[in-house]
């Protein structure tokens, strides 16, 4: 015991020694989890639109009004011909050109439906089909008066986030992100910088069990995990007022598996690499996928069949469900305990199988 | 301490080549080059092209037939037989609800009681959509297309509800260099960013951040290696490996993926190389400034990826986000390379698009060359 707990005051030592490592302990996540929360969103907004206005009749000059003045135009720019067109489209001066040609306004009043062409850029074509439902709509809202017609039909109701604010779906799952990035750099480099540093000889050497080392590589980034993870709860409520509808107590254990999954993943890498380096850029091949397959960058139902089914064996998709349930939908311990078995389990797999490494390293 | 800098030293095509032998033989040796040069981009290049997919379809809804008349039986068959939507039939609301904390379905499509008897009456029927507000994307959409189907079987039944929204107006939208909306198109392209940013400020942090660790800085500036010989060893190599990758990336996007490359090889190369110059001198800055592997990487990260990632328009729209990020992406070089990318690839060589861009990143290289230049000099005084 007296052994184990020197080791974990070694590994913690060497993990805050150097100043500069203590800052980038907490300082990275903490501006990652601000810029980041601003910046990921897929709304689109304030975006510029050109328009090709060749009726210049009062009702195109209404519907350019109209779009002028919605909140999520920021700029109209006029243009005079179609080579203008073709120019601040290809210069991505503009994502989308209103193109009213000038038999418009006779046919708006004769017989309409009176065209409009609208040319949006494919580059961005996500946010170009957006646009597109924007102009549309603003097309619809001129009939509507003209001729008042029923509205609705169709009631939508936004359970959870009744104003769909995208902050609330970015910052619970910034938690995830962050510590699973925090977490896996930390363990990653343990193993590897005592190998580079030739002091892994030295505790080979030492009266440690193979236990006590690896208890004392699991401890430090545990614990600069779990302070995160605290920090970051505490920071989206304090600071971003995203409600925490669930309770504490799933919250952390569930922190804590999802976190020696983590670590056991991070040893792995570590025990594979001969040097920092290499570490370091195993750690980079497993966050990534680790990330972009857990449903943050875009939900997993999208993906082909195939590569869905391998989705489950990545911890942060369990971890990114339970932590956006807890937050915005109050998810009882049933629902957490569904997502929490397979996370049992792949910690259970990836703690065994780095021990099994380390130990056949050792040799 | 001594201020005047070393006596000056000539500039040799020897000694720099045997540098760049050097710095050659180490990368050729270490596996893990092989991991970055290779493995990363055919990784990254594989979950941009199949994982990140913005092309939405088969959502997950609950169906819930409070009402077994004929007119909502025919409106539910309408629904399942919608692309948008893989619908399952639930009991009640509550059964769909316990079901969506779950995150098992993302939304719920309500025939209610009446419907039947409304649409009967010759009145509007009303339906109710609910959607996961936790996952705001998604909810807009099932708003969107439960929407466009509820319309579209109106039209089809010949509703009043229908005929009294025949627009006024008619938008048909093209859809220029993407008219099939593949985001693959456009996150392929975007991924290349990646790879060059990893090659070439990752790796070069940390590669340099590693000799300054072992020590072996100090011994090669006890040499008569000037600065200039130095740097340009440092990034010779690393420019090569950065631009064969970048290769190897586009031969896989335009073969394996499809993605039309529609302007010219001179221009792509012209562009890469303008980027690589922030990226290496970025590198070598956070390696001369840290001087410890650990901080070099974490720096790197969130310097270079994670802005790459996040605040270049590369998924994300820049315009859509805060002002005050807005002005900080105006510091990302990668924010001057992703659309010259996207450009290259779907639209052509428009060289009044690239030019500013290049423009900007060289700027960008200059300043970051100059502050690495900086801290090496002073850290040896």
């Amino acid at each position: 015991m007296q052994r184990l707990r020197a080791m974990i005051v070694k590994e913690i030592w060497s993990l805050l020694r150097d100043p500069k490592a203590r800052i980038v302990l907490v300082l990275p996540p903490l501006i990652q989890l601000f810029i980041f929360t601003f910046a990921t969103t897929l709304d689109v907004r304030n975006v510029d639109i050109a328009v090709l206005d060749r009726s210049g009749g009062v009702h195109s000059a209404e519907l350019v009004q109209r779009i002028a003045g919605s909140p999520n135009f920021r700029k109209v720019v006029y243009l005079a011909s179609s080579d203008d067109l073709e120019r601040a489209i290809d210069n991505q001066q503009v994502i989308a050109a209103l193109v009213i040609d000038a038999g418009f306004d006779r046919a708006l009043t004769r017989n309409p439906p009176a065209r409009v062409g609208l040319v949006l850029d494919g580059r961005r074509s996500n946010a170009a089909q957006i646009v597109a439902g924007y102009v549309s709509q603003i097309a619809a809202g001129m009939d509507t008066e003209a001729v008042p017609a029923m509205q609705g039909g169709v009631q939508v109701t936004n359970w959870f986030n009744p104003s769909l604010d995208f902050i609330w779906f970015t910052l619970p799952a910034l938690i995830v992100i962050i510590v699973s990035i925090a977490g896996l750099a930390i363990t990653s480099q343990t193993v590897s910088r005592e190998r580079e540093m030739g002091t892994f000889d030295q505790l080979l050497v030492s009266p440690l069990r193979l236990h006590e080392i690896l208890i004392g590589k699991i401890v430090p980034p545990f614990l600069v995990g779990t302070f995160n993870g605290t920090l970051y709860l505490v920071v989206a409520q304090l600071f971003f007022g995203i409600p925490y509808t669930g309770s504490l107590l799933l919250f952390f254990p569930a922190l804590f598996i999802y976190l020696l999954a983590l670590i056991g993943l991070g040893l792995f890498v570590s025990s594979l690499s001969m040097t920092q380096q290499q570490s370091f850029l195993g750690s980079f091949v497993v966050t990534v996928p680790l990330m972009i397959l857990s449903g943050y960058a875009s939900p997993i139902e999208n993906m082909p069949d195939w590569l869905q089914v391998v989705t489950h064996i990545d911890p942060a998709r369990y971890f990114l469900i339970i932590v956006q349930g807890l937050f915005l939908k109050d998810m009882p311990a049933v629902d957490v305990f569904h997502q929490l078995w397979p996370l049992v389990l792949i910690a259970l797999v990836t703690l065994s199988a780095s021990a099994w490494l380390f130990r056949s390293r050792m040799e | 301490m001594n201020p005047e800098p070393a006596p000056s030293r000539k500039f040799s095509l020897r000694r720099l080549s045997a540098m760049m032998v050097k710095e050659f033989a180490q990368i050729l040796r270490d596996p893990s080059t092989f991991l970055i040069a290779l493995a990363m981009p055919l990784l990254l290049l594989f979950l941009f092209g199949y994982a990140v997919s913005l092309d939405t379809s088969g959502t997950k809804v609950a169906l819930v037939l409070e009402d077994s008349s004929a007119p909502a039986l025919g409106l539910a068959e309408t629904y399942r037989a919608s692309p948008y939507f893989a619908v399952e039939t639930m009991r009640s609301i509550p059964e769909a609800r316990r079901q969506m904390i779950a995150s098992e379905i993302r939304g719920v499509i309500v025939i209610p009681q009446d419907f039947g008897r409304m649409v009967q009456a010759g009145r509007m029927p009303v339906i109710q959509l609910i959607t996961d507000g936790s996952q705001p994307n998604a909810a807009s959409f099932i708003a969107a297309h439960g929407q466009g189907v509820f319309q579209n079987w109106l039209a089809t039944e010949g509703l009043p509800g229908a005929t009294a929204h025949a627009p006024v107006i008619d938008v048909s939208p093209r859809f220029w260099y993407n008219p099939g909306l593949k985001s693959r198109y456009f996150l392929v392209p975007g991924s290349i960013a990646i790879v060059m940013t990893m090659i070439g400020t990752l790796l070069t942090a940390l590669v340099v951040a590693r000799e300054w660790e072992r020590g072996t800085m100090e011994a090669l500036m006890a040499t008569p290696v000037s600065m200039v010989e130095f740097i340009v060893s440092k990034i010779v190599p690393y420019y090569l490996l950065a631009l064969a990758s970048m290769t190897l990336c586009t031969v896989i996007a335009v073969w394996a993926f499809g993605v039309p490359f529609r302007g010219s090889l001179i221009a792509l190369y012209l562009i890469a190389s303008a980027f690589l110059m922030p990226a290496l001198g970025l590198g070598l800055f956070i390696s001369s400034a840290t001087r410890n592997q650990f901080v070099a990487s974490q720096i790197a990260l969130l310097a270079s990826f994670l802005p790459t990632f996040l605040l270049s328009g590369f998924v994300y729209e820049i315009s859509s986000m805060p002002v005050w990020i807005q002005a900080i992406t105006y510091a990302v070089p990668a924010r001057y390379l992703i659309p010259s990318l996207q450009t290259l690839f779907l639209t052509g060589d428009i060289w009044s698009h690239f030019l500013p861009n290049i423009a900007a990143m060289l700027g960008f290289g200059f300043l970051f060359f100059f502050l690495s230049f900086r801290v090496t000099r002073r850290s040896l005084g």
